[in-house]
């Protein structure tokens, strides 16, 4: 471990941990924290790419893609197997992100997070007045099962929902963590900073954003099979700019900082959503507009901020006097 | 002597500004060659032409024959010509090591690693190795923004001589820098600079600073080169004292 840092078998025991957790979650925790994780990966993606100074408000586009990906295919070959509507759904998002990637990459800032939203929106256009797809009703899926194992039992049905969902999640977590430490995600956050010196640094900057946007696009259509095979329904609402809004909601929360943030994010909405939904049934979504605002205000780096600060104060060697002064160099 | 850069009636014009007019100028390897010349005379223009951030309206620039005037700054980072700025380029939010850890994985021809630890396989060595050249090693892991201007100076410089450049642009290497220590850094950066015996061409507004570094020096007059050569001749040049210098040595 350094400065705090977890090693990756440790993150791996969590990952364990959290999916036998499951077994004493009470059942409609277990849905809520199937969603959490779900958009939690979606929104890691978003938060990876937002790494290189860009935000995509439309990852409706490849939510929607894995998840008719997923819903054609489990429908023409009777796919049903989990993991495998996962990878189904993770190939559909990356290969749509392949062709779109490229082409936006050359974009930034507010033109680059436009672009993606108008293209999340044709496809939602597209959806709703396709009738092979069920256009705005869109169409139901079976239920699905693992490594040829059906579970009747809802609550199985469920956990072993759950089960995947963390464990896919957790394991974009971990690939996440490496990524964020590696040669290419500190690349991405000098794009961020600088993509003029990235570039007289020999290194191209359309390539890491591209890079950065096929991951996040693999992310998100990983995410679209986990929600269709939660609802065993998909329609058009899942490239829909408000659909593709609440995964930024919860990059936001995040901050860009941390990977386990996001998680906490995540599982924060969807917690303060459903508690509020209880108790606020008709202005929930103020009560979260007000939460978004707290975050906003106190912790703008997002809440990854609380403990990434910490880390950097400790960290900070105690007040040395640098050569170049010693020496008599300008500072 | 073949030159190393060569540029042939360069033009460049921004509406009715003229920044460079048919400018034409061999540098030969191993020369330290000062740029001077009142603003907008046309010296970071040529910088930036050179280093393929602005492309000239006509005329070539070739690197050891090669033309590349029509080239992205990375391809012409990757053929050997390197830059700092005159207001320091940097990744304000990484730390000094991180940012010369950055410009060490632009010198790979590979694609960057998605696994490799960005300060791993040499690259944190070859980045304190710079900054201890500069005598900034102490700070290598604190923030670019805890750092004051003139250090942010010196690490902008060193990102430039990761790539071990064959020439090496310096645009006001000592502008912001108090007058009791232009001298120290100067210093700092010739002898930083001088194990990869690269070719500097720097941009300077301080005559007592291209006096004692430059052993040839171009003056700059609206986009035209006014003098060229050796610097007392152009220094004491009766057109660079009445337009360039305004009589300072």
């Amino acid at each position: 471990m350094k400065h705090g840092r977890l090693h990756p078998l440790v993150m791996i025991a969590l990952v364990v941990a959290a999916t036998l957790f499951g077994r004493i979650l009470p059942t409609w925790t277990l849905s809520l924290a199937t969603v959490a994780a779900s958009n939690a990966l979606i929104a890691l993606g978003i938060v990876i790419l937002a790494r290189t100074g860009n935000v995509s408000f439309g990852q409706g586009l490849f939510f929607a893609a894995g998840g008719y990906g997923v819903a054609l295919i489990a429908n023409a070959w009777g796919v049903t197997d989990a993991v495998a509507q996962m990878v189904i759904g993770a190939v559909c998002g990356g290969l749509l992100g392949l062709v779109i990637g490229p082409l936006i990459a050359r974009y930034s800032g507010i033109f680059f997070g436009m672009l993606t939203l108008a293209l999340s929106m044709v496809l939602y256009g597209a959806l709703v007045k396709s009738s092979a797809l069920g256009g705005s009703d869109g169409f139901n899926v079976g239920r699905p099962s693992l490594f040829g194992m059906v579970f009747v039992d809802p609550r199985e049905a469920d956990f072993m929902l759950y089960a995947v969902s963390v464990v896919t999640t957790g394991l974009a977590g971990i690939a996440a963590t490496i990524l964020f430490r590696s040669e290419l995600g500190l690349a991405s956050l000098a794009v961020r900073e600088n993509n003029l010196r990235i570039e007289y640094l020999g290194i191209s900057a359309n390539r890491v954003i591209t890079i950065n946007f096929i991951i996040a696009a693999v992310f998100a259509g990983a995410s679209g099979a986990f929600a269709l095979m939660a609802q065993r329904h998909i329609d058009p609402q899942f490239a829909y700019w408000t659909t593709s809004g609440e995964f930024v909601f919860v990059a936001v929360l995040a901050g860009y900082q941390s990977v386990a943030a996001v998680f906490v994010a995540s599982l924060a909405l969807e917690l303060v959503r459903s508690f509020s939904n209880l108790y606020l049934p008709n202005t929930w979504q103020l009560v979260l507009g007000v939460f978004l605002l707290g975050v906003i205000l106190f912790l703008p780096r997002g809440i990854g901020s609380l403990w990434i600060r910490e880390k950097r104060k400790r960290s900070k060697p105690a007040a040395a006097t640098p050569a170049a002064v010693r020496k008599g160099v300008a500072l | 002597m073949k030159p190393i850069l060569s540029a042939r009636r360069l033009e460049k014009r921004f509406g009715a500004v003229v920044a460079a007019d048919a400018l034409s100028i061999d540098i030969a390897a191993g020369q330290k060659v000062s740029l001077i010349g009142a603003n907008g005379a046309g010296k970071t223009t040529f910088v930036n032409m050179v280093t393929g951030y602005l492309k000239p309206d006509s005329g070539s620039i070739a690197l050891d024959g090669m033309n590349i005037g029509r080239r992205s700054p990375r391809h012409v980072a990757e053929l050997g010509i390197s830059r700092s700025f005159q207001i320091p380029q940097l990744f304000i939010d990484l730390t000094a090591a991180e940012n010369l850890a950055v410009a060490v994985s632009g010198t790979h021809p590979r694609a960057l690693s998605f696994h490799s630890p960005a300060e791993a396989h040499g690259r944190r060595d070859k980045a304190l190795e710079l900054l201890e050249r500069f005598g900034l090693a102490d700070l290598a892991d604190r923030p670019i923004s805890e750092l004051a201007g003139g250090v942010r100076k010196l690490v902008d410089i060193a990102m430039a001589l990761v790539r071990r450049p064959r020439l090496l642009l310096l645009d006001e290497p000592t502008s912001g820098v108090s007058a009791e220590e232009k001298f120290a850094t100067m210093d700092r950066v010739i002898h930083a600079v001088a194990p990869d015996a690269a070719t500097i061409v720097f941009v300077e507004h301080d005559m007592e600073i291209v006096s004692r570094y430059a052993d040839r020096v171009v003056a700059f007059y609206q986009g035209r080169i006014l003098a060229d050569g050796d610097p007392r001749d152009v220094l004491n040049d009766p057109e660079v004292r009445r337009y360039v210098t305004g009589g300072a040595q």
